[in-house]
């Protein structure tokens, strides 16, 4: 592959968003007036210390020593014979502190928090990984910890509630709305715009106002830039497809953004088919809703035609959300990631599958992505491979899969 | 000229404030709301906000948000809105409407055919979550049908931020009272003051205050300083209190709105 064309071609995925927040239309700065000052303020540090080779520092020492990266890249042997065609290998987030790729975006928000003097943080969490990742975090660096969780969540996860008692943050339970991730989003701006003095919000997946999306792809990039150099170390080649699951979207951001300029790998954002996308019960915006604008940026939306936000339905709590991050929004449109979206049953056969062939219990957000990837190993040579997001575990979603399956814990 | 101006043109004439009441259209059912607007100008106001319910309203308060959901429930949109707004010109060909919610509804209705079917029945938009920043086109389609385009300034918006957001407005300007969201508690006059002050130093618009404002006591006290006082949440929480008895709910909103009114014909004429 020529180096010049992939630098060129990287470039042009560099180049946004551009200094608004825009990912072609999509992206922006949607808020109240009362969130704009503070969201540039946030922009201006970032932009300082993106740069900072100090902050650089202590965000690569956190991830290696804190975190435990590089996380590996595992060649599943098992699951490559089974499916029987490209090589399946996985990328280890779940093997991260606190169980998912959360964790280097909380590490890296809660660092700029410091150094803008905020001394509270906020949250808003879906699975509770992100709540987790936050509560943990600023367990570490001595900072309150706020975590807004719908209602519906705080029952399916409640694991992860617990957790973040445990490490001392308050979980608000949210029960307007939906009573999931989006109303906790809502909530958690709320809270934001009555003390913006003191705090600061950390925003869990690729959405919201600018700078956020670029913030959180940003810190998440390191799971894509290390698969890269893995398999390139390892294997001397690129792989030939990457898979990952899509609700907001920063695992899949994480790992595609470097990805993007390789003309020759194949990539695919997974979305939550919940009970089918043509059942109108499933959490996929890409795959069938339309842009509108909604938590600060504009992106696909799962709406009415009157343009009220519909609610949602997966059966993981991660991916249960009706927009996604606007980078995604545009990589659609540009046609270089191609969405596509499996089912509950078929995430939770992965789920089983994976569990029983390797070993890993996926979170079932990451159950997602096995599943197509399960439909999408088979198409290729043995030569070729795909690189799979393994984005969490799944021990969070015990409790679910046993009601599930009839089963009293 | 719109009847924004016409209004504030005419009270500053007579040295009067403005009282401007928000209701949610759709609250506590579509039916109601046309009646409801006709007993907000009995009642002495001068400007009507009319709130267009969205699923995801952030900037709001659980009043608020509440109302939302009980407009929803009837699928109140925004086509239902302009429908409630053109009967209600049927009566009342002078009191100046402004919708007040969020973009999206507006963007999926299509911002072009929403101004064209809003021109000459609404007079200013107010959408919350559309800073000047992201609405340059946006506003175009509703200055081409005299729509005033209102915005919100903060006690986080800087003195540059004040001059770039009156360049784009006009109607008047909504002071939000604190950091905060609708119907919460803690508008501080002093720091109203002087940031009307610095909001004055750059702009001739009328300027409205809102966020906060519950009662005679505090609209008074904030009459002194401003053209316009905003009542929302305090107008909703009567509604929702006497949902099932809708002449009691306006009996009270009328009540609370003379009382206001009263109160700022007073602090008008210190």
């Amino acid at each position: 592959m020529g180096t010049n064309v992939k630098d060129k071609e990287q470039g042009h995925f560099n180049a946004v968003p551009d200094n608004r927040g825009h990912f072609g239309p999509y992206g922006g700065r949607f808020v109240a007036e009362t969130l704009m000052t503070p969201l540039a303020e946030l922009e201006a540090a970032y932009e300082e210390y993106k740069v900072d080779p100090a902050f650089q520092a202590e965000f690569y020492n956190d991830l290696a020593h804190y975190v435990g990266r590089p996380s590996p890249l595992y060649f599943a042997e098992r699951l490559t014979e089974l499916w029987g065609g490209a090589r399946i290998f996985l990328k280890r987030e779940d093997l991260n502190h606190t169980g998912a790729h959360k964790i280097n975006n909380t590490i890296g928000q809660a660092l700029l928090a410091k150094r803008m003097g905020k001394t509270r943080i906020i949250a808003e969490t879906g699975a509770g990984q992100h709540g987790v990742a936050s509560a943990t975090i600023a367990a570490r660096l001595g900072l309150e910890c706020v975590v807004y969780m719908g209602a519906e969540d705080i029952q399916r996860q409640s694991p992860n509630v617990y957790r973040m008692r445990l490490l001392g943050a308050t979980v608000v339970p949210v029960t307007s709305g939906s009573r999931t991730l989006k109303d906790a989003l809502n909530e958690a701006l709320r809270d934001w715009v009555t003390n913006v003095d003191d705090t600061f919000y950390i925003i869990g997946t690729v959405a919201g106002p600018h700078p956020y999306p670029q913030i959180v792809r940003d810190f998440q990039t390191v799971i894509g830039k290390e698969a890269r150099e893995q398999m390139l170390e390892q294997y001397n080649t690129l792989p030939d497809a990457l898979v990952a699951c899509v609700g907001g979207g920063s695992n899949a951001i994480g790992l595609f953004h470097p990805f993007l300029g390789d003309e020759g790998v194949a990539i695919y954002g997974v979305e939550a088919g919940g009970h089918g996308v043509d059942t109108g019960m499933h959490s996929a915006p890409l795959s069938a809703g339309k842009p509108g604008v909604l938590h600060g940026n504009r992106t696909y939306l799962m709406e009415s035609e009157a343009g009220q936000i519909i609610e949602t339905h997966s059966i993981s709590a991660g991916l249960d959300y009706p927009g996604v991050g606007p980078e995604h929004a545009w990589l659609k449109d540009e046609g270089r990631v191609q969405y596509v979206s499996v089912t509950d049953d078929e995430a939770l056969a992965a789920f089983h599958l994976t569990t029983r062939k390797e070993g890993i219990i996926p979170a079932l957000e990451t159950s997602h992505a096995m599943a197509f990837a399960e439909k999408l190993a088979p198409t290729m040579a043995k030569e070729q491979s795909i690189i799979i997001n393994l984005s969490g575990r799944g021990d969070k979603d015990i409790n679910t899969i046993a009601r599930i399956e009839g089963i009293e814990l | 000229m719109s009847r924004i101006k016409t209004r504030f043109d005419a009270l500053k004439v007579k040295n009067e404030k403005a009282l401007i009441s928000y209701v949610t259209a759709g609250d506590p059912h579509p039916k109601h709301t046309v009646s409801i607007m006709h007993a907000l100008v009995e009642a002495g106001t001068d400007l009507i906000e009319v709130g267009v319910p969205f699923s995801d309203p952030m900037a709001d308060g659980p009043v608020i948000q509440k109302a939302c959901e009980r407009a929803l429930k009837y699928d109140t949109s925004l086509a239902d809105i302009l429908q409630m707004v053109k009967d209600f010109r049927k009566n009342d060909q002078d009191t100046p409407i402004i919708l007040m919610g969020y973009q999206n509804p507006i963007e999926i209705y299509g911002v072009e055919r929403f101004a064209e079917d809003a021109k000459g029945l609404v007079d200013g938009v107010i959408t919350v979550d559309l800073p000047p920043e992201e609405c340059a086109e946006i506003n175009q389609f509703y200055r081409e049908v005299d729509i005033d385009s209102i915005f919100l300034m903060a006690p986080t918006t800087d003195i540059s931020r004040i001059r770039r957001i009156s360049e784009m407005a006009s109607g008047f300007l909504y002071y939000v009272s604190f950091k905060g969201i609708t119907g919460a508690n803690s508008l501080d006059i002093g720091s109203v003051s002087s940031k009307l002050s610095e909001i004055r130093s750059v702009t001739e618009l009328p300027l409205a205050v809102g966020f906060g404002i519950k009662d005679a006591e505090t609209a008074a006290a904030v009459a002194a300083v401003a053209d316009a006082v905003v009542v929302g949440s305090a107008i909703v929480s009567l509604i929702a209190a006497n949902q099932e008895d809708m002449p009691t709910a306006l009996k009270e909103v009328k009540s609370l709105l003379q009382g206001i009114k009263s109160a700022l014909d007073n602090a008008g004429s210190i």
